[in-house]
C-alpha cells in the first residue's frame, strides 16, 4: 500500500492541486500549485523545498565499511573524508552502470548511502564476511532539499554554521533543539542543501524552514519542477538516461560510466591498490577507446527551430515540460549518429536543450547535428549544436 | 565623463533600451560605437531605482512581453543576466468584493470563468485562438523594415509586393479579424465572445494602455492587438517580470552592448546633431563638446529627432508638418508604493498568491470607459484604471523580507489638464489613486511607507518622452507601420544623410520590444555596405 513521508501532513496542506505521484511507494507531490514553472523559478530565483524522503537510505557501518564501498563504487571512497560526500555510480563486472547514488561519510567507519532503487540485498551479499553492517534507514529519516539562491540565507537563520558548508560537504547541526544533518547537496544544479532528520522530528524542522523562508520567496516544489531543474543541471536520471545493466536484455540498453559522461569519476582507475567491480572492463574500454557514445548537451538552433515551425504554419512551441524520451540525431549526410534522452525548453537559458548521446568523434563542443522530431505528422530535422553539460551552472552552486 | 575618443563610426543619442539594442548590433557588426545618455543611468523608460534602502522601484515601465526573442539570442543576453520570470497569476478585483483570478491551469481557469459566466467558459479559448491567428499574421511584420509603399525604386516595389504576398492566401476570417481589430474598438471585438463584465474589463484593459482611447473608442482594438503580440517564452500574450525589473533588463542590455565594444557615456545631454552639407557628421553636447561620427542615430522620440536635435528648416516641410501634428498626448502615470506588508483582499482572507502577476483594477468595460470620460474633458480619472504589480512577490530581491514594492500604472492622466497643471495636482492625483486602491484593499493606506508619483509631465521631464506619451507617439492607425513616425520616413532613415532614427516612435512602436533599435541597425548596416560598394 502506498505510504507517506514524515513531512506529508504539512505538505498535504500545502498542495493545492491534489496531484501526487508515487515514488518508491511514497506519495510525492507532482506540483503544489497550478504552475510547475512557478515552482521552478523559486529554485532558480529565490528558494524552494522538495521532499526527497522516498530515496532509499542505507547506513553502512563497520571497520570494513570503507573496504566494501571502495570495492564496489566506481569512485574512490577512500578519498572522501568524514564530512564529505560523493556522487558515484557502481557497475557490473563488464563495466556497465548498475546504479548511482550519493555516499555521505560520517566518520572513518560510518557511511550513509542514498539511492533511487532498493539495494540492501545487493550490498549485503557483496559484504560477505567483511566487518560491516548494512541497515535500511529509509523509513527512519525524513529528507528535505532546500534549493535555490536564497537557501543559504534561509538555513543560516535556523542552523547556524551551515553557511560555511562547501559543495558536497555535510555537518551535524541543530534546528531548534532537533539534531539534523545538513549537506550541501541536491538535484537542481543550484545552490542548495539537504536536511536529514529523524522521522518523528521531521514536521517541526519543516515548519522551522518554512518560517525562516517567510519573505524570501521560499515555496514547496514538486517533481515536475525538479525534473526541469535537473535537465538544466545535466544530471542523469535512472530510467531515463540509463537503466541498470542488471536488468538489460541487450547491450543497447547498457551504458558505461564513460559513455554516461562520467569520465571524471574514473581518474583513479589506474590505482592498483583499489580493484573495484568493473574496473578491468572500464580500463580496457578506455585503453582501446571502445566507448560507443559520449553524453553531451545539445542546444537547438533557435532560429532554425522557429523557422521550421513557422514554415509549417504553427506557433513555435516553447514548453518547459520535460520530455524524457528518445529523439534521433543525424549528421549532414543523414546518417544516424546518436539520440537524446531528455529535452525541454529552458526558461533560464531561453533555449531548447537536450541531454544526448552521440558518437564519440562528434562530441566536440560546437559540433552540428540534426535533431529529428515530427511536425504535422512528418519527420523534420532542426539544427542543434553540441555544448557542455551542465547547461546551467551558476557560480553560486559551488561558491 | 570622458570618452575614449572623439571620433566614432556611429553615435547613438539616447541610452533607452532601443538605443542600447541599436548600439549593440552596430558594435557587433564591427563599428566603433558610442551611446550617449543624458541621465546618470541607461534605460530611459525602463529603469529600476532604489528609492528607499532595499526597495527597488520600477519607476516607469514594469513588465516584459514584446521583447523580440531574436534579440535575446543575437545579443547573447542570457550570458549577461537576462532572466524573465514567470508571473503565474492574474488577479482582477471587482467592485462587489468578488474577483477573477486566473492562473496557469486552463481547466481551473475555465472553472473560475464559469463562476462569472457559464457562457464565457469556452469563449476564452476561442478568443485566444482567433487573436493568436491574427498575431501569427502580423508578427513577421514586426521583424521587418516596413516597405516604402510611396517609393518607386525597384527595391520599394519589391518590398511592397512582398507585403501583398504575405497577406495573400491568408484565411479570410483572419484578415477580417485583423481589420476589425485595427479599426474597431476593443469593446465591439470582445462583445462577440464574452458576456461577463469582469472578463471583458480584464481583457479590454490591454486595449487602453498608454493610449488616449476608451475601450469603446475605435482604435482601442489596435492597442489590444499590439499588447497581445508579446510572446514571453512563446506563450501567447504572456508577460514576465525581469529579474530586477525592467531596469534589470536594460542593465543586461548595456553589458551586452559593452561586450561587443560599444561605449556608453552617461550624464551627457546632446544638444544637437552636427550636419555639414546635408550630412550628419557628429553631435554636440550641451557642455560644448563635439564628437564626430559618420552615422548618428537618434534613439529619442520623433519630436526631438526632427525638431530639436536638428534644425527643422533643413527638413522637407511635409515631414515637419507631420511630426508637428503627430499625436503624443500622454495619458498614463505611475504611482509606486513601498509597502509595509501585503495588501489584504477581504474575499481572499490572508491569501497572497493572487499577487504573483498583474492586479488589474478595471472591473468592467464601463468602469474603464467612465475613467476615460474624465480624460476626454481634460481631467484625470476620479476612479482610475490601475494596473498593479507587487513585484516583490515574484522577485524577493525587490524589497526587504516581508515588505513590498507595488508598481501602479494609472489611467487616465492626460498631459494637458484643463484649468490646472500637474505640479499642482500631483499629490491630489496620487491620493485619488490611493483612495481607489483603498476601496478594493481596505487598510491599504496604513501599509504605505513611501509613494512615488510620476505624472505625464514627470515622464516627459525625466525620460524625455514628449508629453509623457509612453510609446513615443500614440498608437493610432495613421501613426503606425509605414506611417510611423511619418509617411515616407518609416525606414529609419531621415532626410539628412547619415542621420537615422531608432526610438519607439519608429516601427513597430513603443513597449520594451527592441525591434526599432534592431531594425534600424539593419538599415544602417545595409546603407553602409551600399555606400562602400558605390564608392568602391
Ligand atoms: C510609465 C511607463 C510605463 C510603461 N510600462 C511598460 C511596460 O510595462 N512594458 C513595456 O513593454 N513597455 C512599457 N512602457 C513603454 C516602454 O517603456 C517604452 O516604450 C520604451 O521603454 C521606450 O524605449 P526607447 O528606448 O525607445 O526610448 P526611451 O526609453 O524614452 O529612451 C530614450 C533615452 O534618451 C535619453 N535622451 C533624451 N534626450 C536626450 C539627449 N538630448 N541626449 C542624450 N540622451 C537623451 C533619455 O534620457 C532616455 O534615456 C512604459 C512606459 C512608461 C513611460
Amino acid at each position: 500500500m502506498i505510504t507517506t513521508t514524515p513531512f506529508h501532513e504539512r505538505l498535504d496542506q500545502l498542495n493545492e492541486t491534489g496531484l501526487w505521484g508515487h515514488w518508491s511507494g511514497y506519495l510525492s507531490a507532482t506540483r503544489y500549485c497550478s504552475s510547475a514553472k512557478h515552482e521552478y523559478f523559486a529554485v532558480r530565483n529565490s528558494a524552494g523545498f522538495f521532499d526527497t524522503s522516498p530515496l532509499y537510505k542505507y547506513r553502512i557501518v563497520g571497520r570494513d565499511a570503507e573496504r566494501l564501498l571502495a570495492g564496489v563504487m566506481t569512485r574512490d571512497i577512500r578519498q572522501c573524508r568524514p564530512g564529505k560526500a560523493q556522487y558515484t555510480v557502481w557497475c557490473d563486472d563488464r563495466g556497465f552502470v548498475l546504479e548511482d547514488g550519493v555516499v555521505f561519510r560520517h566518520s572513518q567507519d560510518e557511511f550513509l548511502l542514498t539511492a533511487a532503487e532498493p539495494n540492501l540485498g545487493y550490498f549485503s551479499d557483496l559484504a560477505g564476511r567483511l566487518d560491516v553492517s548494512l541497515e535500511d534507514v529509509t523509513d527512519e529519516l525524513g529528507m528535505l532539499a532546500v534549493q535555490g539562491p536564497r537557501s543559504r540565507a534561509i538555513l543560516a537563520k535556523i542552523a547556524p554554521g551551515v553557511e560555511e558548508l562547501g559543495y558536497f560537504e555535510h555537518t551535524d547541526a541543530k534546528i531548534g533543539t532537533t539534531p539534523v544533518t545538513v549537506s550541501r547537496t541536491g538535484y537542481t544544479g543550484d545552490l542548495g542543501f539537504e536536511i536529514r532528520v529523524a522521522r518523528d522530528d521531521a514536521l517541526p524542522v519543516l515548519d522551522a524552514v518554512i518560517a525562516a523562508g517567510e519573505g524570501h520567496g521560499l515555496r514547496p516544489f514538486g517533481e515536475q519542477a525538479l525534473l526541469m531543474a535537473r535537465i538544466e543541471a545535466g544530471l542523469a536520471l535512472i530510467g531515463v538516461e540509463f537503466s541498470s545493466s542488471r536488468f538489460a536484455y541487450t547491450d543497447h540498453e547498457r551504458v558505461t560510466p564513460k559513455e554516461l559522461g562520467f569520465g571524471w569519476m574514473l581518474h583513479g582507475i589506474d590505482d592498483e591498490t583499489r580493484p573495484f567491480i568493473g574496473r578491468d572492463a572500464i580500463r580496457r574500454e578506455l585503453a582501446e577507446k571502445t566507448s560507443r557514445w559520449a553524453t553531451v548537451g545539445l542546444l537547438l538552433d533557435w532560429a532554425d527551430h522557429d523557422r521550421v515551425y513557422v514554415a509549417a504554419g504553427l506557433v513555435p512551441p516553447k514548453d518547459e515540460t520535460p520530455v524524457e524520451d528518445e529523439f534521433m540525431l543525424y549528421d549532414d549526410a543523414g546518417a544516424r549518429i546518436g539520440y537524446t534522452t531528455s529535452q525541454m525548453y529552458s526558461p533560464v537559458l531561453q533555449r531548447h536543450i537536450a541531454i544526448a548521446r552521440v558518437r564519440p568523434d562528434l562530441a566536440a563542443l560546437g559540433t552540428r547535428v540534426d535533431y529529428e522530431l515530427t511536425i504535422n505528422h512528418e519527420y523534420q530535422t532542426i539544427a542543434a549544436e553540441v555544448t557542455r553539460l551542465p547547461f546551467f551552472n551558476p557560480a553560486r552552486k559551488t561558491a | 565623463m570622458a570618452t575614449k575618443s572623439t571620433s566614432y563610426d556611429a553615435i547613438i543619442v539616447g541610452g533607452g533600451h532601443n538605443g542600447l539594442v541599436n548600439g549593440a548590433y552596430l558594435a557587433k557588426a564591427g563599428l566603433k560605437v558610442l551611446v550617449i545618455e543624458r541621465r546618470h543611468v541607461v534605460g530611459g523608460a525602463a529603469i529600476t531605482e532604489e528609492l528607499r534602502p532595499g526597495f527597488h522601484f520600477t519607476s516607469f515601465s514594469y513588465a516584459l512581453s514584446l521583447l523580440r526573442p531574436d534579440i535575446v539570442h543575437e545579443l547573447d543576453l542570457v550570458k549577461h543576466g537576462f532572466m524573465p520570470i514567470l508571473m503565474p497569476s492574474s488577479f482582477a478585483p471587482m467592485e462587489n468584493g468578488d474577483y477573477l483570478l486566473l492562473g496557469q491551469d486552463r481547466d481551473e481557469n475555465i472553472r473560475e470563468i464559469m463562476r462569472h459566466s457559464p457562457h464565457d467558459a469556452d469563449a476564452m479559448d476561442r478568443y485566444e485562438y482567433d487573436v493568436e491567428r491574427v498575431c501569427q499574421l502580423v508578427k513577421p511584420l514586426l521583424d521587418k523594415v516596413p516597405p516604402n509603399i510611396f517609393g518607386k525604386s525597384a527595391e520599394d516595389l519589391a518590398e511592397t509586393a512582398d507585403l501583398v504576398r504575405h497577406l495573400r492566401g491568408v484565411d479570410q476570417k483572419v484578415i477580417h479579424d485583423l481589420v476589425r481589430m485595427l479599426t474597431g474598438s476593443a469593446a465591439d471585438f470582445l462583445d462577440d465572445y464574452f458576456e461577463s463584465d469582469i472578463l471583458k474589463g480584464y481583457i479590454a484593459s490591454s486595449g487602453i494602455i498608454g493610449t488616449k482611447v476608451g475601450p469603446m473608442s475605435q482604435g482601442s482594438g489596435l492597442v489590444l492587438l499590439y499588447h497581445s503580440m508579446g510572446e514571453h517564452d512563446g506563450h501567447f500574450g504572456a508577460w514576465s517580470f525581469h529579474k530586477g525589473g525592467n531596469g534589470g533588463f536594460t542593465e543586461v542590455l548595456a553589458r551586452a552592448a559593452q561586450s561587443f565594444g560599444a561605449e556608453i557615456m552617461l550624464n551627457a545631454p546632446v544638444s544637437r546633431v552636427v550636419t555639414k552639407e546635408g550630412r550628419a557628421v557628429g553631435v554636440a553636447l550641451e557642455d560644448g563638446t563635439e564628437l564626430t561620427a559618420r552615422t548618428v542615430v537618434s534613439a529619442v522620440d520623433p519630436r526631438r529627432t526632427f525638431t530639436e536635435l536638428v534644425e527643422p528648416r533643413e527638413l522637407p516641410s511635409d515631414l515637419v508638418e507631420n511630426i508637428d501634428r503627430m499625436k503624443f498626448q500622454g495619458t498614463s502615470a505611475k504611482v509606486n508604493f513601498a509597502l509595509d506588508g501585503a495588501p489584504r483582499y477581504p474575499a481572499l482572507g490572508d491569501r497572497t498568491d493572487q499577487y504573483l502577476g498583474f492586479v488589474n483594477i478595471g472591473p468592467s468595460m464601463e468602469y474603464l470607459e467612465r475613467a476615460f470620460d474624465d480624460a476626454k474633458y481634460g481631467w484625470y480619472s476620479q476612479r482610475p484604471y490601475i494596473d498593479c504589480a507587487i513585484q516583490s512577490f515574484v522577485d524577493p530581491d525587490m524589497a526587504p523580507p516581508g515588505k513590498h514594492v507595488m508598481s501602479c500604472f494609472v489611467q487616465y492622466a492626460p498631459y494637458h489638464l484643463k484649468g490646472s497643471d500637474w505640479d499642482t495636482e500631483r499629490e491630489r492625483f496620487a491620493d485619488t489613486v490611493q483612495g481607489t486602491l483603498e476601496s478594493f484593499f481596505p487598510g491599504f493606506g496604513d501599509l504605505v511607507l513611501q509613494r512615488e508619483v510620476r505624472t505625464p509631465l514627470d515622464i516627459e521631464r525625466t525620460v524625455g518622452l514628449t508629453e509623457g506619451n509612453i510609446f513615443a507617439g500614440e498608437f493610432f492607425a495613421p501613426q503606425m507601420y509605414f506611417f510611423r513616425p511619418a509617411p515616407g520616413w518609416s525606414q529609419y532613415r531621415t532626410p539628412i544623410d547619415g542621420y537615422y532614427q531608432c526610438g519607439s516612435g519608429t516601427h513597430p512602436g513603443g513597449c520594451v520590444m527592441g525591434a526599432p533599435g534592431k531594425l534600424a541597425s539593419q538599415q544602417i548596416l545595409r546603407d553602409l555596405t551600399a555606400d562602400k560598394a558605390a564608392t568602391g
